[in-house]
């Protein structure tokens, strides 16, 4: 059955009507044509999919769409803001914290909530917060200085 | 030097067509581009192949190679910068479209910046010469007395009187024939080639706005899901797709062999495609990982000798100690980020097709071939590739979706999950090396015999001063090389693919003869080592680790490998400690000092440099797949473990200076040392040797007991 289900994206309201059940991930890409949240596992074991949810990470791949309804939800489109990048956004390209580049929006959001909730992280918490993130490129280093750089930026209040 | 009127060729209108308004210069150097230079296998002769200056001034880079997260969106336009003096970020890279860009076999081999280079950087001094010749008559000064910089043609003696690229660009419309071609800069002279230098793709890829293949959304595109096998070699017995029919707005097409659900989301076509209930006769493979070693030496055929020196017997005649070891490698995986992805929309006569591919030449040719149009009705376009390493080389996704695009009449998208990306991956090829060697009295290795079952030869030549030795390949890494029908599913080039297994063997080895010569490692090896090239690599590695070796097994965790990887040589030096209680070892630190010619951009070789060791953990500790009667019983990365965050080291890179030695590849080498650098390592810290990758905790336990 479909359902009209109402919440925030990227701080704007929007209605989606389609089955409930139907992962989070599929109508950000699909329905609403949002394709910076990546597919790459599909059950939960890598954090490319991963989008915040009233700020909280979640595996979009894994989250039913009943599950935002009324909430605000982020993904990497929603992070500049009036075309300005996020400390985080520049601080991944300052360090050259990617290469393919397909993890990347996952990596910067599971950052982005870490930093909210400790913004001052040792080089254990980061790797602890992220470890559920996959880079099989292997930019593990430069992703810990990007999110270090940026919790440094966004601790002196310049963005 | 003449001015020719415009003489398009079919091919050019097109090509113009296609790059959009504003062309308003056009050089010439040659014969005019021709379809059969563009399909034929070398690259073209004309310039206009490989860059275009706009009327904005602005310089677009035409290449048929892709960018995968390697970095060669940022050091090509390096390369075409420097020749044309115009800074780097007024060069747009176009790359993998193959109506715009040069014919290009495909992107693998680290060949982007050692083959392709050269005949840009040629393309871009041409450029220079024809915009000195346009500005010395628009000027009216001597094209001696010009100079090209920042985008502009100035006078020596007066840097008032110029002329902008985009000045001289406009309203031009003309062909230029050179008489004589002008030779490319000296390294000396690079202002923006050697500098290190950041990505030009990032900011795309941190804002979401970078597209990948499955991004990709023409107008009433549908989402295919595919029935597959359990296992390879299983076939089809009976299928009912009843219940699936009854999802709202499916489609289902049933061709041949090939039964696909169709819907305008994914996951509802996933969904219809659970409720096909199929059943399929078992395959005939009765493999698995505990037979596959003594099946490889059983079918192996006749092997052909990669190289030979001396005589074997001879050797062995002067051999004072005699070594003999077998050594192991399972099969392992790509994957990927991206899985892989293909779209296609046929409107009329014409296809266009996106696909993740490592070869988008060779996807137009099979496309063009499947769905009976000519060649050059087929447009292949490679958006941004979320990691290759070899297994984007192919992939039966982009014919999957052609055969289905003209099946449904519309635009269709095959995107591949992960267990089908595990299932269908051409996995690096299990093998098996055999090595008997030989050390004289002076600890001199006197004879190197080297048997080598489907690792691919790469890398297998000795560099070591050997004066009898043999190396045989029975059965390369797949493809045409040898393999084909003797593994139970599909094997091919894997980062760096046979030089992984090949150095695991090679440098283990001749760390097991340092050991009984009383050497140190890096000793022994400096001591059979007269290749000056290798002996500067090692002497930089060990400067940097700034530890000394001991003999080995010294409890220290040091470990230490070399090789020539296609011309870049590289040496590093491993730190591990090893739990003994429950065999996990922690990697704390990797050294690398990597020879790599000339270095366009120093920070995109550490970044490969790093992305290979992190990788290269992986094949040493955990990647093997599993695999029973045909099926794969790794599906994804619950299982299938590959590098996190927790696993990755302290590294520290080295560019050791040689820069009249043009580039070489930088992408794969590497990763081909941690094999070997790491085995030595383990063995360094517990005295204990494992012979078989990866070095699960497992096999360290058997190992200790």
């Amino acid at each position: 059955m479909e359902k009209n289900i109402r919440f925030r994206l990227n701080g704007k309201t929007i209605n989606v009507t389609s089955s409930p059940d139907r992962m989070l991930l599929w109508v950000l890409r699909s329905d609403l044509e949002l394709t910076g949240t990546k597919y790459s596992c599909g059950e939960g074991f890598c954090g490319a999919c991963t989008v915040l949810v009233n700020n909280e990470p979640v595996l979009s791949c894994q989250f039913p769409l009943e599950g935002v309804e009324g909430k605000e939800v982020l993904t990497i489109e929603g992070l500049k803001k009036n075309g300005k990048l996020h400390p985080l956004q520049t601080a991944f390209m300052q360090h050259n914290a990617l290469q393919c580049g397909y993890c990347t929006p996952g990596m910067i959001l599971r950052a982005y909530s870490m930093l909210l909730k400790n913004p001052e992280p040792s080089t254990e918490n980061i790797v602890d917060a992220m470890e559920g993130n996959l880079c099989r490129c292997g930019s593990y280093n430069r992703i810990i200085q990007a999110i270090q750089t940026a919790a440094r930026t966004m601790r002196g209040g310049t963005s | 030097m003449k001015d020719d009127t415009y003489n398009f060729t079919l091919d050019r209108r097109e090509f113009f067509k296609l790059v959009g308004g504003g062309i308003v210069i056009f050089f010439a150097a040659g014969n005019p581009l021709t379809l059969q230079q563009r399909r034929g296998r070398g690259y073209p002769e004309d310039f206009n192949a490989y860059l275009r200056i706009g009327e904005d001034g602005r310089v677009s880079c035409f290449t048929g190679k892709i960018e995968m997260g390697q970095g060669i969106h940022t050091s090509l336009a390096q390369m075409l910068a420097e020749e044309l003096d115009v800074t780097l970020n007024n060069v747009d890279m176009v790359m993998g479209d193959t109506d715009l860009c040069p014919y290009d076999t495909g992107t693998f081999g680290s060949r982007s910046t050692k083959y392709f280079g050269p005949p840009l950087r040629k393309a871009g001094a041409e450029a220079r010469a024809v915009l000195i010749q346009l500005a010395s008559e628009k000027l009216g000064i001597p094209e001696e007395k010009l100079t090209a910089k920042d985008g502009s043609i100035f006078a020596h003696d007066d840097s008032t009187k110029k002329a902008s690229y985009a000045e001289l660009a406009k309203g031009k419309k003309i062909v230029r024939h050179l008489e004589k071609k002008p030779p490319i800069k000296h390294y000396s002279k690079h202002a923006v080639s050697g500098n290190p230098t950041d990505r030009m793709d990032s900011e795309q890829k941190v804002t979401g706005e970078a597209k990948f293949t499955g991004d990709i959304h023409p107008a009433d595109m549908l989402h295919a899901k595919i029935l597959r096998p359990p296992a390879h070699g299983a076939t089809l017995k009976s299928v009912d797709t009843s219940a699936a029919k009854k999802i709202q707005a499916i489609q289902i097409i049933q061709d041949k062999d090939m039964i696909a659900v169709l819907h305008k989301h994914p996951d509802v076509a996933e969904k219809a495609l659970g409720l096909i209930k199929a059943q399929f006769e078992p395959s005939g493979s009765t493999l698995d990982n505990q037979t596959i070693f003594q099946h490889l030496k059983d079918s192996a055929p006749e092997g052909n000798v990669v190289t030979e020196e001396g005589n074997i017997e001879d050797g062995r005649g002067l051999a004072a100690k005699k070594f003999e070891k077998a050594y192991y490698n399972h099969y392992v995986a790509h994957a990927p980020s991206e899985p892989h992805t293909a779209v296609i929309n046929i409107e009329g006569d014409k296809a266009t097709v996106w696909a993740s591919t490592q070869s988008p030449f060779r996807a137009q040719a099979e496309v063009a071939q499947v769905l009976s149009f000519p060649q050059e009705k087929v447009r292949v376009i490679t958006p941004f590739v979320g990691c290759g390493f070899g297994g984007k080389n192919q992939g039966n996704q982009i014919t999957e979706a052609a055969r289905l695009a003209q099946l449904s009449g519309k635009p269709v998208q095959v995107a591949w999950t992960r267990k089908e990306e595990f299932f269908f991956d051409t996995f690096r090829p299990a093998a098996v090396i055999d090595i008997k060697s030989g050390l004289n009295s002076a600890n001199q290795i006197v004879f190197w015999e080297y048997h080598n079952y489907f690792a691919g030869d790469r890398s297998s030549q000795p560099f070591y001063n050997i004066p009898h030795y043999r190396v045989l390949s029975m059965g390369g890494w797949g493809g045409r090389s040898g393999g084909g029908g003797v593994h139970p599913f599909g094997v091919g080039a894997w980062r760096g693919p046979g030089s992984n297994t090949n150095v695991f063997a090679i440098e283990s080895h001749v760390d097991i003869m340092a050991e009984e010569a009383v050497m140190n490692p890096l000793e022994f090896r400096m001591h059979n080592l007269t290749d000056e090239r290798m002996k500067r690599v090692l002497s930089a590695a060990a400067e940097k680790f700034g530890k000394s070796f001991s003999k080995a097994p010294s409890g220290k965790g040091f470990g230490l490998a070399c090789t020539d990887y296609l011309g870049t040589y590289l040496a590093t030096i491993a730190e591990v400690k090893v739990n003994k209680n429950n065999g996990e070892v922690r990697v704390e630190r990797v050294v690398c000092a990597q020879d790599t010619g000339e270095v366009i951009n120093p920070e995109g070789v550490r970044m490969q440099i790093e992305s290979c060791i992190t990788m290269g953990l992986g094949y040493c500790f955990t990647e093997e797949i599993r695999f029973s009667n045909g099926r794969i019983l790794d599906e994804n990365f619950d299982t299938y473990e590959i590098p996190r965050f927790s696993w990755t080291p302290k590294i520290e890179t080295v560019l050791v200076d040689n820069p009249e030695m043009p580039p070489q590849g930088c992408g794969e080498p590497a990763i081909t040392s941690m094999g070997g650098v790491i085995a030595n390592a383990v063995y360094d810290a517990i005295g204990k040797r494992v012979f078989t990758l990866p070095m699960t905790p497992t096999r360290i336990k058997e190992a200790l007991r």
